[in-house]
């Protein structure tokens, strides 16, 4: 019973006095707050959205530029330290051919330097699609050629910058999720609600066919359907299509879970209150039982998200989705469908942890959101 | 009753509770859910433990048999039991919570009845299989055997068509019969003593009084001790010895059952027996309740728990000075000092 | 319970029903109808088919009639087990997948059996030491399975095999039973190839199986009859194993329910990646050249699969349930 412990009861019953008075958005915040690894998630994945509209300030070449020359380079670390001076250089990567096998092999030579800038000039490219603009991360002084000069994570077979792609292949990888994930939010928040607030036998109807989409295998099915879109379509109509495949069948889980709350909310006393005094449905689903809602759909989104993004690079990476011109994980991992490739060009794998990460972020994040919106979690 | 209290005078008692404090330790901060508490249980007798929900009387009764799940722990205090066969006195805090020794008391020495028990059955095994498993753990018997004396309980607790209901999921019997069961099944290895956990709070009025009577004949046939709980007086009043009165995570007061319900010490006693309704209350009049209300487990108050309650504490007693401990005001009559001196 | 297995039944026929009609719609999905496309084909080898013919053949797969009458002329010829012609390879689509079916179905339901094997074990334990180190350790290492995706690790399985132990990874036979009619020679010798496969696809969905099973056990363990059990003096490893596993059991069960087309789906991108001969790599060319049959015919067998896995596990829940079967009484 020494002071401390009594700081202690003061500190309980305060909490208890927030705790009765908070609404049901401020007690998911409170335990979302608790999951360290969560909000940390939370706050990554923040930023890794940002970055993707400044992809191409932080690319330092045209991630479309190829040359077949330059093919297969290995990554090339910026040394920042010159004789015990700070001035940032990479070495020139020198290519030989094997005589025999006529293969290039590239090793640096670091008696060529090339001088790195920050914040400095390079290729022209038009902001978010708008603003002309020039200005990168890291780039080279003038008179040299990005393109030619700085490989920070190698080059493809093509010859085209991995860093620079990677780079710009992030805002198709991690806004097909996003865009991906609306449409499901529309079918399985639609189909879910409707099935669990009328149910009876548009409930048993629509769970039957929620019960036939899980047991088709979806992965073939996603394949056929993309391998069916026509040559000519354009990168956005593909885009669109394969965000609306994917969704197609990824809608399930979210409906389950809408449904569940709908039907526990219909036997709910504020519910029946509501009906009672003589509200419409309308106003029972949009005032009464989609705000309880909000949270679970919250975690459902960014369980899904994930999905999304594994579904689009797998699709990419057997060649079924997304094609050349457009960049995306996905597809900047078509190089290393070989074993070859993936022994001899180890760096081609690179692409995989920007993927991986992703999601495991969107993971985490998910799994916090989930405990707390579980108003009986602690 | 006379002669079991002459019989008691000089034995010890089976088992003794002694300060026992259990706390539970959660990330909102430590839980006191028992302070202290001390209690005997007399062989052969019924000891009632009565006191609101949340009092720690599930919890205190749950230590005898180290069944206290984390964050719980014992932090203080010692059960002794003295109903080994080798008359050794066993100190059940220092076992380990999963060592063998502690696995032959549970189910053999001391046995548990459970408050609901559709839920306290496993819903994919047979009733049968669930009482067999424990006899197989006690008994050195095969399984046939072990069937055939399960049969034999079935009987003695009246179990209708006790062959059929053995073969059955519990969600297959009524609430009486699975309560039946669960006698039977805490029963089977003869137990020196019977921890019963509200075992009628589920039941409608009817099956409660068939169960009461039904622990008391099976008493008066074994012998074994009974540890009641409930925070019903009107069962305390049918079935017990011997009462604890809990408040708080402490016994305030403890005595005969005469005792209590004649002359009642403690302020908290009183309040109780005052709120329980009785045909010789006038028409339209309210039941006096307990002013106040009982403190936040997080928040009990320091030295007597009951002050807060009290009509006219002392001086002392309002700032928490005086320490709770067990007095003896008459022979087998102990209350709570901290009452004593706040009158 | 008839009337269970009945209703159970009949959902699977209708399950298979509506699996054919979005086969139907992948084969007539490609602009042109297949003569057309097989004359395209032929075309390309340098052949070509008179007019005459091409009529013939359109009236043949009713080309000519409206399309639902298409479809149940494709669906009758379905069910007598003629998937159609594949033009890709010039035979019928059925003796193209033949040898690659048994592949198919034998790593899909190892990679199951792996995934229990060690998925339960994990998952037990996880829920039993909660929050101890083995714990975290097992929640990291699922938390990483469900962010790589299966193709990933087959690469990466594929790249550790060739790099450290010189090994080619990939092919599920040795090249003396490649081509080998059956046997129990060369079934042996697809179980000395079929575990990398399996591990690669097993480990994909046990990270999800591991969740289920902790998240489902620390419910049970939480629950009135364990504390029931516990007082009767039984020992805890007993005791876990004997209730709460098994109740946590019913869950994992209709879990595999839908692990197994997860498990199909996973398998046909590890047998692009590890170039398998099952039924995936021979999906994704038929599809990459249009063949559409053969694609056709692939996607509705794989749907008949799991749905025979989703029925299969419905049973199993009806026997291990008691509640199930008295319900379906």
């Amino acid at each position: 019973m020494s002071s401390e412990s009594n700081i202690e009861k003061v500190d309980n019953i305060n909490s208890e006095e927030r705790v009765s008075v908070a609404s049901q958005g401020q007690l998911i915040w409170w335990r979302f707050r608790k999951h360290k690894l969560a909000v940390f998630s939370a706050i990554l994945l923040l930023l890794l959205y940002l970055t993707t509209l400044f992809a191409e300030f932080f690319a330092t070449s045209d991630p479309l530029e190829s040359e077949a020359f330059r093919g297969l380079i290995q990554p090339q670390p910026i040394h920042f330290f010159d004789e015990g001076k700070l001035s940032p250089h990479v070495c020139a990567m020198e290519g030989t051919r094997d005589p025999y096998t006529y293969k290039k092999t590239y090793k640096p030579n670091c008696d060529k330097k090339t001088p790195v800038e920050f914040f400095t000039k390079g290729y022209e490219y038009e902001w978010l699609g708008l603003i002309p603009m020039d200005r990168h991360l890291i780039g080279v002084p003038e008179g040299y050629l990005a393109e030619e000069h700085i490989f920070l994570l190698g080059t493809d077979i093509q010859g085209r910058d991995m860093w620079s792609r990677i780079w710009v292949a992030s805002r198709l990888s991690l806004s097909i999720g996003l865009v991906g994930v609306t449409l499901t939010l529309i079918f399985g928040i639609s189909l879910g609600g409707i099935s669990g607030f009328y149910g009876g036998f548009i409930d048993t109807i629509i769970q039957r066919i929620i019960e036939i989409i899980r047991a088709v295998p979806t992965i073939p099915l996603w394949m056929a359907l993309s391998a069916a879109m026509p040559f000519s379509w354009s990168i956005v109509q593909i885009y669109f299509s394969i965000t609306l495949i994917i969704s197609l069948f990824a809608w399930t889980d979210l409906a389950r879970v809408v449904r569940g709350r709908f039907l526990s909310l219909r036997e709910e006393d504020f519910v029946t209150a509501a009906v009672l005094s003589g509200a419409n449905e309308r106003r029972i689903i949009f005032r009464h039982v989609m705000p309880s809602l909000y949270s679970h759909i919250i975690a459902a989104v960014s369980l899904a998200i994930p999905l999304m993004i594994i579904s689009e690079t797998a699709l990419s990476f057997l060649g079924l989705g997304l094609q050349a011109p457009a960049i995306s994980w996905g597809t900047l991992l078509q190089g290393t469908q070989n074993v070859q490739s993936v022994a001899l060009y180890k760096w081609l794998m690179i692409p995989a942890f920007p993927v991986v990460g992703s999601i495991l972020l969107f993971n985490f994040l998910g799994d916090g959101l989930r405990d707390a919106a579980d108003p009986y979690s602690d | 009753m006379t002669k079991k209290n002459t019989k008691i005078e000089k034995q010890k008692p089976i088992l003794s509770v002694n300060g026992l404090k259990v706390h539970f330790f959660t990330d909102e901060g430590t839980v006191k859910a028992v302070e202290g508490a001390s209690f005997d249980v007399l062989a052969g007798r019924t000891l009632g433990i009565v006191g609101e929900s949340g009092c720690g009387k599930s919890v205190a009764t749950r230590s005898l048999l180290r069944l206290v799940d984390s964050p719980g722990k014992i932090v203080d205090g010692e059960i002794i039991y003295r109903g080994d066969a080798n008359k050794k006195e066993i100190n059940i805090t220092s076992l380990k919570t999963s060592g063998s020794d502690i696995k032959s008391i549970r189910g053999g020495e001391i046995s548990l009845i459970f408050q609901e028990p559709m839920t306290s059955f496993s819903p994919v095994h047979t009733v049968g299989n669930q009482i067999i498993e424990a006899i197989k753990l006690h008994k050195k018997l095969n399984k046939d055997d072990a069937k055939g004396l399960t049969l034999d309980w079935f009987k003695r607790v009246g179990m209708p068509d006790p062959e059929q209901r053995m073969n059955q999921y519990p969600w297959q019997l009524s609430g009486g019969q699975r309560q039946r069961a669960m006698i039977a099944m805490a029963l089977c290895c003869d137990p020196k003593i019977v921890i019963a956990d509200e075992p009628t709070t589920a039941l409608d009025v009817t099956t409660q009084a068939q169960i009461l009577d039904l622990l008391k004949e099976l008493q008066e046939e074994n012998g074994m001790s009974i540890i009641f709980i409930t925070h019903d007086l009107g069962v305390i009043a049918e079935i017990s010895d011997d009462v604890s009165v809990m408040y708080l995570g402490n016994i305030v007061e403890s005595a005969s059952v005469d005792e209590i319900f004649h002359s009642p010490k403690h302020p908290y006693t009183t309040g109780l027996l005052n709120s329980i309704p009785s045909i010789t209350n006038k028409n339209r009049e309210r039941l006096p309740t307990i002013s106040g209300s009982i403190p936040h487990p997080h928040n009990r108050p320091s030295g007597c728990t009951f002050r807060n309650r009290c009509q006219n504490p002392s001086d002392d007693c309002r700032e928490g000075k005086i320490e709770m401990k067990l007095i003896e005001v008459s022979p087998g009559h102990f209350v709570d000092q901290c009452c004593i001196n706040c009158g | 319970m008839a009337l269970y297995i009945g209703k159970r039944v009949l959902y699977g026929f209708i399950a298979i029903w509506i699996i054919s009609i979005l086969s139907f719609i992948i084969i007539q999905l490609p602009p042109g109808d297949y003569v057309s496309s097989y004359i395209a084909n032929l075309a390309a080898q340098g052949s070509s088919l008179d007019q005459a013919e091409a009529e013939n053949l359109r009236i043949f797969y009713g080309l000519d009639k409206p399309w639902h009458i298409q479809y149940l002329k494709w669906a009758s010829r379905i069910v007598t087990g003629d998937l159609g012609y594949s033009f890709e390879w010039e035979k019928p689509v059925m003796s193209v997948i033949q040898g690659r079916i048994l592949t198919t179905v034998l790593l899909a339901l190892f990679a199951l059996v792996f995934t229990w094997l060690f998925a339960i074990p994990i998952g037990i334990y996880s829920a039993v030491h909660k929050y101890s180190i083995g714990d975290y350790l097992a929640t990291f290492l699922g938390f990483l399975g469900l962010a790589i995706p299966d193709f990933l690790i087959a690469l990466i399985a594929m790249w550790f095999g060739y790099s450290i132990f010189g090994w080619s990874v990939g092919g599920l036979f040795s090249p003396e039973f490649g081509t080998a009619p059956w046997s129990i020679a060369k079934f042996l010798d697809l179980m000395k190839h079929l575990w990398v496969p399996v591990i690669i696809l097993g480990t994909a969905g046990m990270a999800a199986m591991i969740r289920v099973v902790r998240a489902n056990l620390l419910d049970e363990l939480s629950k009135p009859y364990v504390v029931t059990a516990r007082a009767k003096g039984i020992s805890e490893w007993k005791l876990i194993m004997k209730y709460p596993v098994r109740m946590a059991l019913n869950p994992v069960i209709s879990m595999s329910a839908y692990l197994l087309p997860y498990l199909i789906s996973g398998s046909v991108i590890v047998s692009v990646v590890l170039s398998l001969p099952t039924l995936g790599p021979t999906l994704l060319k038929s599809l990459l050249s249009q063949d559409s049959y053969l694609a056709g015919g692939i996607i509705f067998l794989i749907g008949i699969f799991t749905i025979l896995g989703t029925l299969i596990s419905d049973l199993l829940l009806l026997w291990i349930d008691p509640r199930i079967k008295f319900e379906a009484r």
